[in-house]
């Protein structure tokens, strides 16, 4: 073993800088110097370094060094090594679309909604109709959040109430109007035989019919929700799975605030 | 002049006489709730008593059959005297075992409420003999873990302990042996995220979840088994570790006593604050759940490093050291002893503060001065975390040292990949080799230092610990349930009458009768098993 640098003194390649040719950097221009580290389910040994170092020409590392390597169980091995990456990118090529959400941190998103409506923003979600989960609008509304993110409760200048499933529409329209929501969250995760979809239009409808459409940002969200879907049953947006709650905050504030000001 | 002697010992030039009040309105915190308690029972403690009893499996429909059983009572009526009274009744009747009479209610052939009630000292005689048989079996598992760690002997210094969470038992037990031979002494099998919403507990071996596994039964038994085999090869007790919390606090407790866990998170206020469960439901679940924690000997770990998830952890440090008072007295109600009680705290300070290591380090030997035979539990960096992981890395480093500088005991190891996934195996090596590389590098550095009279250290302890002591006054003044209602841990609101599981609280009726919570009770007062 032993990790000395790889030397690349003898190699001769063109040093300068050229953005249709990108490749990482180690200490010296288009070097291609890159770390990994990766696990095999092999025992430790001869055999498994070279198995590692093919593998790692496999991923296009030339002359890859195995700087460490250890044994983490019976038949698994951890290695790290160092090499040089063959491949190119050609950044000139390189197109983003920018996003439509730039998602807000927590901070940011009190911040604007205390400068921009002086008061706290109300949101409103439930699983409506005949669906049981829970999960997706607990995802967005609890405190605890989903995956290290935290719900909309958990934000200062919200007043966040999640009235969990079974919600009926008509409960829902009621609990909206006597909260003074500013913002709905629908969740829908069963889906057989489109049974979303006319629960969701319904509930658009509910909202006509009560005057009150117009007033509030209405989202739905699940597993199998997409904003496409969302907008052509009349909703402002529609998030689907891996949606944190800043991302859904950040959109309904935002489009709440532009919205007041049309 | 005693207090003098007693301050000579604290690094910190702590004031006991605050402490020792502090500790007295905790405990009036705990009495003037457990008066409620005292008055109810829940769907899951009536379960429990079936589970006790032996009655488990499933329906056609995988409903569990303690489900089917109270579900029956409850719509008879009848669970105002408990679950056993009604299946004591259907033993003298029928002269089948509980199991039995279980299937045949599964199968619409009995319905118990409607059996009308034998002589009760008649009945209460039958199932007071099972009961007695069935704990005798808990007793047995608790000789079997005191006699293992007896054979090994018990590692000293902080347990190092590490999750699985691939939501796949048997992988699970891939990864929990691999931990387990890189040197982790505890292995926490993280549950499902949805279980703790579940109204019932899930049956046999299970190999899918999500962000976790879901805890069963079965699944209990086959990893401890796991664990005693890696145990055996490395000469190591290993611990195991999972969930009393969520809507069937007792009935994992039930589950784990009879599948010898050694551990359980089992925090009195939790599900209340994170999991949006009704406060009165967890108050009189966590009662139970802790008293069948207590009879089998096992260590429970309590959460209140989740308040520094969500609040503020320079600023809300006092509420952590309030709630640590509180879930004591809680726990000693139900007779556990301070021995059992893995206070949770955790190193959830901005990175950016500065000195905040020393106010780290002031919060953490502080709790290890008021809670001296607790074996803490420290919870590491997760909030900011960032998936730099070579960072990740150093501020787990910084953790690992604040536990051998404190002498905490149950160190939940912090990964580099926080906040990435759930750990892979290598995740947890790399992590393990920080831990024991720190611990054993700086072994007693806890008898070597103390902290300078009138420092940051010493004015930040004296801090904290008075204004704990000022919010443990306002919450005995308003009660608990009050103080929930207006926000006071985490900075979270909960209503009273709100969230889940309120339908499954039943009050007692005079002749209400747990032959379990009877037993255990008198078992634990005379401090014997």
């Amino acid at each position: 073993m032993g990790g000395g640098s790889n030397s690349t003194k003898k190699e001769d390649f063109d040093k300068s800088l050229d953005l249709t040719e990108v490749k990482p950097y180690g200490d010296t221009m288009n070097d291609g110097k890159t770390q990994v580290s990766f696990t095999l389910p092999i025992k430790d040994g001869e055999k498994a370094i070279i198995a590692a170092q093919e593998l790692a020409k496999k991923m296009g590392i030339k002359d890859p060094t195995i700087v460490y390597h250890t044994q983490l169980d019976i038949e698994f091995t951890f290695f790290i090594l160092y090499g040089s990456l063959i491949h190119t990118i050609d950044f000139t090529k390189i197109k983003v679309e920018s996003l439509e959400v730039e998602a807000l941190s927590i901070k940011e998103i009190n911040a604007y909604i205390k400068e921009k409506f002086k008061r706290k923003i109300v949101v409103l979600g439930a699983t409506t109709g005949t669906d049981a989960h829970t999960v997706g609008i607990d995802a967005i509304m609890n405190m605890k959040g989903f995956a290290g993110h935290y719900g909309l409760e958990s934000y200062e200048m919200i007043e966040a109430y999640n009235l969990g499933s079974q919600v009926t529409n008509e409960e829902f329209v009621k609990m909206a109007i006597q909260l003074k929501a500013d913002i709905l969250l629908v969740s829908q995760t069963v889906t057989q035989k489109g049974i979303h979809v006319k629960n969701l239009t319904n509930l658009v409808e509910l909202l006509e019919a009560e005057g009150i459409r117009d007033k509030i940002i209405l989202i739905c969200g699940g597993a199998r929700i997409n904003n496409e879907l969302a907008k052509e049953l009349g909703y402002d947006a529609g998030f689907g799975p891996n949606t944190y709650a800043n991302i859904v905050a950040t959109y309904a504030i935002k489009e709440l605030f532009e919205r007041m000001n049309r | 002049m005693k207090e003098k002697e007693i301050n000579r010992r604290s690094k910190l030039n702590l004031d006991f006489s605050i402490v020792v009040k502090a500790r007295e309105a905790a405990k009036n915190i705990a009495l003037d709730t457990q008066k409620f308690i005292d008055q109810h029972t829940t769907t899951t403690i009536e379960r429990t008593v079936c589970r006790l009893f032996g009655i488990d499996g499933v329906d056609e429909f995988d409903v569990p059959l303690p489900n089917i059983v109270v579900d029956n009572i409850e719509k008879g009526n009848g669970l105002g005297i408990g679950a056993a009274i009604h299946i004591g009744n259907a033993i003298l009747y029928t002269n089948l075992s509980p199991q039995e009479i279980a299937e045949k209610v599964a199968k619409d052939e009995l319905d118990l409420t409607k059996l009308s009630l034998k002589d009760i000292s008649e009945i209460k005689a039958t199932v007071n003999i099972i009961a007695q048989e069935k704990l005798a079996l808990i007793t047995q598992k608790k000789k079997t873990r005191d006699e293992l760690l007896k054979k090994y002997g018990d590692k000293e210094g902080p347990l190092i302990y590490v999750i699985v969470a691939t939501g796949n038992i048997f992988e699970d037990i891939i990864q929990a042996q691999a931990a387990a031979r890189q040197g982790a002494d505890v292995i926490a099998v993280i549950r499902s995220t949805v279980q703790s919403l579940l109204d019932y507990v899930p049956f046999g071996a299970t190999t899918e979840g999500f962000g976790g596994t879901y805890a069963t039964q079965e699944n209990f038994r086959l990893m401890r088994k796991a664990l005693d085999d890696v145990g055996e090869e490395l000469g190591r007790y290993i611990r195991l570790t999972n969930y009393c919390s969520g809507l069937c606090m007792p009935e994992i407790a039930e589950m784990g006593a009879f599948e010898r866990l050694d551990m359980m998170l089992n925090d009195a206020l939790y599900g209340i604050l994170f999991r949006d469960i009704n406060m009165k439901r967890t108050i009189v679940d966590q009662y139970f759940s802790r008293m069948i924690n207590a009879y089998a000997g096992v260590i429970i770990n309590t959460g209140e490093d989740n308040y520094l998830t969500t609040a503020d952890a320079f600023e809300a440090a006092h509420t952590v050291l309030a709630s640590e008072f509180i879930n004591e007295q809680f726990a000693l109600l139900a007779g556990l002893k301070e021995e059992q009680m893995g206070l949770g705290h955790a190193f959830e300070m901005n990175p950016e503060l500065e000195n905040g290591f020393l106010y780290e380090l002031a919060q953490a030997q502080m709790a290890r001065e008021i809670f001296p035979k607790a074996p803490l539990k420290y919870m590491p960096p997760t909030k900011f975390m960032t998936g730099n992981i070579f960072k990740g890395h150093i501020q787990d480093a910084l953790f690992n040292l604040i536990t051998i500088m404190t002498n905490q005991r149950i160190h939940l190891l912090g990964m580099l990949t926080e906040a990435i996934h759930t750990p892979f195996m290598a995740d947890r090596a790399l992590s393990i080799e920080n831990a024991r590389y720190i611990f054993k590098n700086m072994k007693s550095i806890s008898e070597e230092i103390e902290f300078k009279d009138g420092g940051i250290i010493e004015k930040r302890a004296t801090e904290v610990l008075l204004k704990a002591y000022n919010l443990l006054k306002e919450i005995e003044n308003q009660g608990l349930f009050k103080t929930i209602e207006k926000g006071i841990f985490a900075g979270i609101k909960r209503s009273l009458n709100g969230g889940k599981g309120l339908d499954g609280v039943i009050q007692k009726e005079k002749d209400y009768f747990n032959p379990f919570m009877d037993l255990i009770s008198y078992e634990l007062k005379k401090g014997g098993n």
